[in-house]
């Protein structure tokens, strides 16, 4: 079973990254895994996006057209890719920044208040880890516990010591999202 | 070793320093600019030669006379940059020189964009600059593949003294897949007989493309194609998915093919007799297997990311035996799995009604 | 006639040929200076001891074939591109000297950049730089180098400085780069001025033994045949058509080079 991904917002917004933890951990998990960023003009500014495909068999495109999940962290990702979310897939966004709402039904809306659980937990910054733990509450691609290894594998050096505040971001994310999952 | 999870560019850089590269000469260009910058800071730290030019024609020019000493070199640049080094790589042919360029393809023709494409098989596989050769291209069409082929690349230039690319586009350059690198092998401190190296203690050596006499030209032209035929018996190579009771064969390279590849999952899912053959040279093309397959297929699809280049060399394969379709995107577009299994439905119909028939 | 056998006579050796140039003939027309030019090299290459160390870079030009001179290894690179060549060659084995001998269509016109960027980056390599105002391989054209009014096949009633715009002086303009430390112009025209033009080919050398930098030497140089000259008339009209426009001097000596 293919699941695909994407991760969209400003630059700097850690959506490369968010991309990537989720990536490493797909690896570590022993699946077949790709990423890959939008690149060029739209790297030098604007909106930066990138796609995450896991599968347990060989993948072909790690580019959706229609992804099951979408993560977007601003304004003009919500209005580029609600309408691409694949039928019965997620759509994740951060609504401490995105003003805008979506008529689709036919997927699960989930509004992450991102930037203010991450200004909670104690950084700003880790709104991306807020919205990875939300997304994949919702769309259990992973287990969370496998994206925390990754994360401790994986956190940059000078990153390192913000692990218990990543750890911390992404259980608040999860948290969040639990609400909006119908009970199985 | 275990797997790591690489971008497709980095990939290769480091692939190479552990094949022995020993000087790496290159110029920025998107969407190659990754590897550049990797070696720019691998290369020194190993105390290794790395040097930004200032044009694809100085880059070029400096590898042709690197690889004039014997040494292991390399460099890489993306569609627009490999048409500025072709004058280059017919000196390079013309003096037997080992070396190994990257090319990262993007769309074309002019500046076009970043985009991925595969716009340059003619390029590559044609028109690689003036004079009768061919490089050796192997194409990847996964970061695996792009580790391996690049290796590989070496070991191939070295053998037949000849220029090796290694083909790969935008997508495969910017993509992290989870791939294995190989150990990293010693640097080769002896070089070759024909190295420039300063006449000590023995005859001069030349390095030169230069043959005045028409019979010279010819005579060494000669030992060129014999080589050359060499290499097209020994070297072609491909990968293939579900081929042994196929009747329509889906034929696409690098991130067409493995793109292809789910089309025909699907297309066998939903009970098609469809197989994959993906070239993994694309010079010396795979047409020894292509022709032996032709004889069970009732038809082909050939699928690119340009308007139809390669397919040339897949009608020369099959000979006229069965119909050859096209589905191809341009200019950046790279196609989805459902693109590609729609149009290996509407070939599998027509090739339907045409047994009924 | 009947030969005559002579007894040998002792003889002190004052002239023989260097052995970095190869006993052979040249191809060059009569009262061509390449000539000149190759055994001034080969004369400083024997004297410094650099032949078995040397590896020489041929352009596209007449000298194209001046690796059937030289005793040394060569490469023939495309054209124009020697100074790229040189650097893929310098790089990998810093320890050699590598010399590349272009004329002024190779170095002015189709390697302009070539040659600015070795400068500039300061490749210890040495460039030769032969300088006639024609491209003499393929018969006489126009070159960068061409004098205003100079007549030549693709320039029939003279360079017209309105349309091709005036020489480049390239010397000069290399000179203003950081990396070169040794730029100067000399001329083949007579012997004082080649034995000059000797000296600063020694120079230029020694700048590379001593890892210094970028050296050049432009030498004024003949094409007689080109220029539909005797080549006594030839040697004249360098003097007294070239060396107004192009100056001979130093326009680089670094303080380096100067305390070799």
């Amino acid at each position: 079973m293919q699941k695909e991904f994407l991760f969209a917002g400003f630059g700097g917004q850690g959506v490369m990254f968010a991309g990537q933890l989720l990536a490493h951990a797909a690896m570590s998990a022993g699946l077949e895994v790709t990423w890959i960023p939008s690149y060029g003009p739209e790297m030098r500014g604007g909106t930066a996006h990138c796609f995450v495909v896991i599968s347990d068999s060989p993948i072909g495109s790690p580019i959706s057209k229609h992804p099951q999940a979408a993560v977007v962290f601003n304004n003009p990702s919500f209005a580029r890719y609600e309408p691409i979310v694949a039928a019965g897939g997620v759509l994740a966004y951060n609504s401490t920044l995105i003003t805008q709402s979506s008529q689709r039904t036919d997927i699960l809306l989930l509004p992450v208040p991102a930037t203010q659980i991450a200004d909670e937990v104690g950084d700003l910054r880790l709104a991306n880890v807020v919205m990875l733990g939300a997304v994949l509450t919702a769309f259990p691609a992973l287990p969370l516990d496998i994206i925390k290894r990754a994360l401790e594998e994986h956190l940059p050096e000078r990153r390192r010591h913000l692990l218990p505040l990543n750890l911390q971001a992404l259980e608040a994310g999860a948290a969040h999202a639990q609400r909006f999952v119908q009970p199985a | 070793m275990a797997r790591e999870l690489m971008k497709g560019n980095i990939a290769i850089a480091e692939a190479a320093v552990r094949a022995g590269l020993q000087a790496y000469f290159g110029y920025p260009i998107t969407p190659q600019t990754e590897l550049l910058e990797y070696l720019s800071q691998r290369m020194v730290e190993l105390g290794r030669i790395f040097l930004q030019a200032e044009s694809e024609i100085a880059a070029i020019n400096m590898v042709y006379g690197a690889a004039s000493t014997g040494v292991r070199v390399m460099t890489s640049s993306s569609s627009p940059g490999i048409s500025l080094m072709q004058e280059g790589f017919s000196y390079l042919a013309g003096a037997q020189l080992p070396c190994v360029v990257v090319d990262v393809m993007r769309g074309g023709p002019g500046l076009g964009n970043i985009l991925p494409s595969q716009g340059d098989y003619f390029q590559v596989t044609r028109s690689a600059g003036h004079g009768d050769f061919h490089p050796i291209v192997l194409a990847p069409a996964s970061v695996q593949e792009a580790i391996d082929f690049t290796v590989l690349a070496f070991d191939l230039a070295e053998q037949y003294r000849h220029l090796v690319m290694v083909v790969a586009d935008g997508q495969i350059g910017q993509m992290m897949e989870p791939a294995e690198l190989p150990s990293m092998r010693e640097v080769q401190t002896v070089g070759p007989d024909w190295a420039l190296t300063g006449a000590r203690g023995r005859p001069k050596r030349l390095i030169s493309s230069i043959y005045m006499l028409g019979e010279e030209g010819e005579a060494f032209n000669r030992q060129v194609q014999a080589r050359l035929q060499l290499i097209k018996s020994r070297e072609q190579r491909c990968f293939e998915y579900q081929t042994e009771d196929a009747e329509l064969l889906v034929i696409g390279y690098g991130t067409a093919g493995r793109i292809a590849y789910t089309a025909v999952e699907a297309a066998r899912a939903a009970g098609l007799k469809v197989g994959l053959l993906r070239p993994q040279t694309l010079w010396p093309f795979p047409e020894e297997r292509i022709s032996t397959l032709s004889d069970s297929i009732r038809a082909c699809l050939v699928v690119e990311m340009n308007a139809g280049q390669m397919i040339d060399d897949v009608r020369l394969a099959i000979g006229g035996q069965v119909p050859v379709d096209f589905y191809g995107r341009m200019g950046g577009v790279v196609p989805m799995p459902d693109d590609i299994l729609a149009a290996i439905e509407e070939t599998y119909a027509r090739m339907t009604v045409r047994v009924r028939a | 006639m009947v030969a005559t056998l002579i007894p040998p006579i002792e003889m002190d050796v004052i002239y023989e040929r260097p052995t970095a140039l190869s006993p052979v003939h040249t191809h060059y027309c009569p009262g061509c200076t390449h000539g000149i030019a190759h055994r001034l090299l080969a004369e400083c290459l024997d004297e410094l001891g650099l032949r078995e160390q040397t590896v020489l870079i041929a352009p596209v030009g007449c000298s194209v074939f001046i690796y059937n001179y030289f005793e040394v290894d060569s490469c023939v690179a495309p054209h124009g591109r020697a100074p790229a060549v040189a650097t893929g060659v310098k790089r990998v084995l810093p320890d050699r000297i590598v010399v590349t001998y272009q004329g002024d269509g190779d170095l002015v016109s189709i390697g302009a950049g070539e040659v600015l960027h070795a400068a500039a980056r300061g490749e210890r390599i040495t460039t030769v730089f032969i300088n006639n105002a024609v491209y003499g391989m393929t018969g006489g054209q126009m070159a960068p180098t061409t004098l205003p009014g100079q007549k030549t096949t693709s320039s029939p009633a003279g360079r017209d400085i309105r349309m091709t715009g005036n020489p480049i002086r390239m010397s000069e303009v290399i000179a203003q780069l950081g990396g070169a430390v040794y730029v100067v112009r000399r001329s083949l025209h007579d012997v004082a001025n080649i034995r000059k033009a000797k000296k600063a080919i020694l120079t230029a050398l020694k700048v590379q033994m001593a890892g210094l930098g970028f050296s050049l030497v432009e030498l004024l140089s003949t094409c007689p045949t080109n220029w539909g000259m005797s080549p006594p008339e030839a040697m004249e009209w360098v003097e007294r058509h070239m060396v107004p426009v192009f100056p001979l001097g130093d326009f680089k000596v670094t303080d380096a080079v100067k305390d070799l």
